[in-house]
């Protein structure tokens, strides 16, 4: 009963404050924002005293403590149905943007024009959709490798319910205008507080659950998705050192500023590749790709090499993204190199994954799981070569600031990130609602060609527009002036983003097969259809061939 | 001109001094870590533990 009231008392402190914080509010930003926070403490509130067990209160019966032997599932169950959902979300997102940018048309309110919608959809698709695909299956692989039930199952709920409430703000912000303008850590102030409580509370459920494992060895995918945790904490309480203008406010100016500012940014804003998006990726390949594969990694010593190497190299690749600014030479030579360096761990890693397969291949044919996850180490290894080549200075020099950048994001967010993370889902929902397999492997199989399609019209396309961008943004005529304006330059891209957009709807349609496959998986239907691959075989035609009779001689 | 009070300066020799020299000796220490003598069979292991056992889903 203590404990109810208690939370109970939570909740209704959090309504109340949000409620005083809407009157109070210095902008309207902030006062939407707040009544967002108000039904959140409302819904958790009804749900404290609604599931409350009273007639074992009211019978003096305590709760029992939690069956030790068994996972608990129940918040991974629910993160996968919020990874597909938020995919989803961000993958539309992105195709109505790159729409927007071949049909200005598009952008005819403030809610819904580029600049509001790029950074929802690069939220979505990269703390929404990945960051919920990182939460569950970090809950999964640690309680498999740990062979222990998860600890803290509330804080665990707090941190995934906390963790959508942080998408839901950051996602209705952009769309009301309020961001710090800062790349791939826009929300404010305030919503940087939360989200620091909730990731607090992720790394206790994580180190809680390591600290009380029944195996004597941390397996090696855990090592990578402690790194993100922490690496991720950190980079996230430097870069959002800001000071509010009003605690009633939705605005804030940051600590540092000029070009300390922008390289305390770009070490977050690379780091956030390194840690969220590939180490806590790699987390996930180096466990789901053997147990798919049902063979050990090629090397764990490699894996560890693997670790240590991103780890030290990756923290100083930043201020690649800062070459020919007024950042000193020398930190600017110090991110190229290491950047450069980068690609033997990185490599490393593909290799490692890839020859998992070693005396498997065959896997490839019949299994458009495994094919996935093959695929995704394919473009790991592709984008992972792109970018060091793209951080030298001479090659920076034509690529940045055009849509090769564009490109080679996505070969890695939509080939790496993604296709890992389909994989996973594709092992996981079978096993998180008891069903034997898929509800369709084909369906799979399709999603596997439509996403693939998608993503060599995205790339190839994005190269080809940047190359063309950047040569014509520096072609000088004879007299010594620019040849080209900036509008012409966006002419001549306009059949490329055509064809980015036809990428996009080819990989959000597969996406779109994936969501109906998963949910009819949760339903328990299994498709009836021909398995793939495998010789044929009719036991009709199984029969030895009867001479015709012979005539006597 | 270094100044000779200069945090900016101050750090950056540090960087490329002893931080550096700690930097190297740690990594090396920690990829050579696996390579030890006695290594090979805690690796199997550890490669092999997600396999185990016939609960292990």
């Amino acid at each position: 009963m203590d404990r109810i009231l208690l939370r109970v008392g939570i909740w209704l402190s959090a309504l109340l404050f949000a409620i005083v914080a809407v009157a109070q509010a210095a902008d309207f930003g902030f006062a939407a924002q707040m009544v967002i926070v108000a039904i959140a403490a409302l819904a958790g509130l009804v749900f404290a005293l609604r599931g409350a067990d009273y007639s074992a209160i009211a019978n003096g019966i305590a709760p029992g403590p939690a069956d030790q032997s068994r996972y608990y599932d129940d918040v991974i169950r629910w993160g996968v149905i919020a990874t597909v959902f938020w995919g989803m979300a961000g993958f539309l997102a992105g195709l109505y943007i790159a729409l927007e940018l071949a049909f200005p048309l598009l952008n005819f309110t403030e809610y819904l024009n580029f600049g509001r919608l790029r950074p929802l959809h690069t939220s979505a698709v990269i703390f929404a959709f990945g960051g919920n695909a990182l939460l569950c299956t970090s809950f999964y692989v640690v309680q498999r490798t740990c062979r222990a039930r998860l600890a803290f199952p509330g804080l665990a709920r707090f941190v995934f319910w906390g963790y959508q409430l942080f998408i839901v703000l950051a996602a209705t912000g952009y769309l009301l205008g309020i961001t710090q303008g800062k790349e791939y850590a826009e929300p404010e102030w305030y919503v940087d507080l939360f989200l620091t409580v909730v990731w607090v509370s992720y790394l206790i459920v994580f180190v809680g659950t390591l600290a009380k494992r029944s195996e004597p060895h941390i397996y090696v995918a855990n090592w990578f998705y402690l790194s993100f945790i922490l690496t991720v904490a950190l980079l996230h309480l430097v870069n959002n050192i800001n000071i509010p203008v009003s605690l009633f406010g939705s605005q804030s100016y940051p600590l540092f500023g000029g070009v300390q500012g922008a390289l305390v940014q770009w070490w977050y804003g690379h780091n956030a590749v390194g840690f969220f998006l590939t180490a806590g990726f790699l987390a996930m390949m180096y466990y789901f790709v053997p147990k798919q594969a049902e063979r050990p990694i090629y090397s764990y010593r490699l894996s560890i090499v693997h670790f240590w190497s991103l780890i030290f190299l990756y923290i100083w690749a930043g201020p690649h993204h800062l070459l020919y600014t007024a950042l000193p030479e020398w930190a600017q030579t110090l991110g190229m190199v290491f950047s450069i360096m980068l690609w033997m761990p990185s490599w490393g890693g593909m290799i490692n994954g890839l020859m998992t397969l070693n005396g498997a291949w065959d896997k490839l044919r019949t299994d458009p799981i495994m094919r996935m996850f093959v695929w995704s180490l394919a473009f790991y290894g592709m984008s992972t070569f792109e970018g060091p080549m793209m951080s030298i200075r001479s090659v920076n020099a034509l690529s940045h600031y055009t849509d090769w950048t564009i490109g080679h994001v996505h070969s890695g967010a939509l080939g790496w990130n993604g296709m890992v993370t389909f994989g996973a889902l594709y092992y996981l929902a079978p096993r998180l609602w008891g069903r034997t397999r898929m509800y369709s492997l084909r369906m799979v199989n399709w999603h596997f060609w439509l996403a693939t399609l998608g993503i060599v019209f995205y790339a190839s396309s994005m190269w080809v527009a940047g190359i063309t961008q950047g040569l014509m943004w520096r072609e000088y005529g004879a007299d010594g002036y620019l040849v080209n304006s900036f509008v012409e330059t966006v002419a001549a891209l306009h059949p490329m983003f055509i064809l980015r957009a036809f990428g996009g709807l080819l990989y959000l349609t597969g996406a779109g097969i994936m969501t109906y496959n998963i949910w009819q998986t949760i339903a328990g239907n299994l498709r009836v259809e021909q398995p793939l691959g495998g010789p044929a075989f009719d036991p009709e035609k199984d029969r030895p061939l009867v001479p015709a009779a012979v005539a006597a001689e | 001109m270094i100044h000779p009070h200069s945090t900016y300066e101050t750090l950056r020799q540090l960087a490329d001094s002893w931080g550096l020299v700690l930097m190297t000796v740690s990594f090396l220490v920690l990829v050579l870590w696996p390579f030890r003598p006695g290594a090979k069979t805690r690796n199997d292991a550890a490669a092999t533990m997600i396999f185990e056992d016939d609960d292990n889903g």
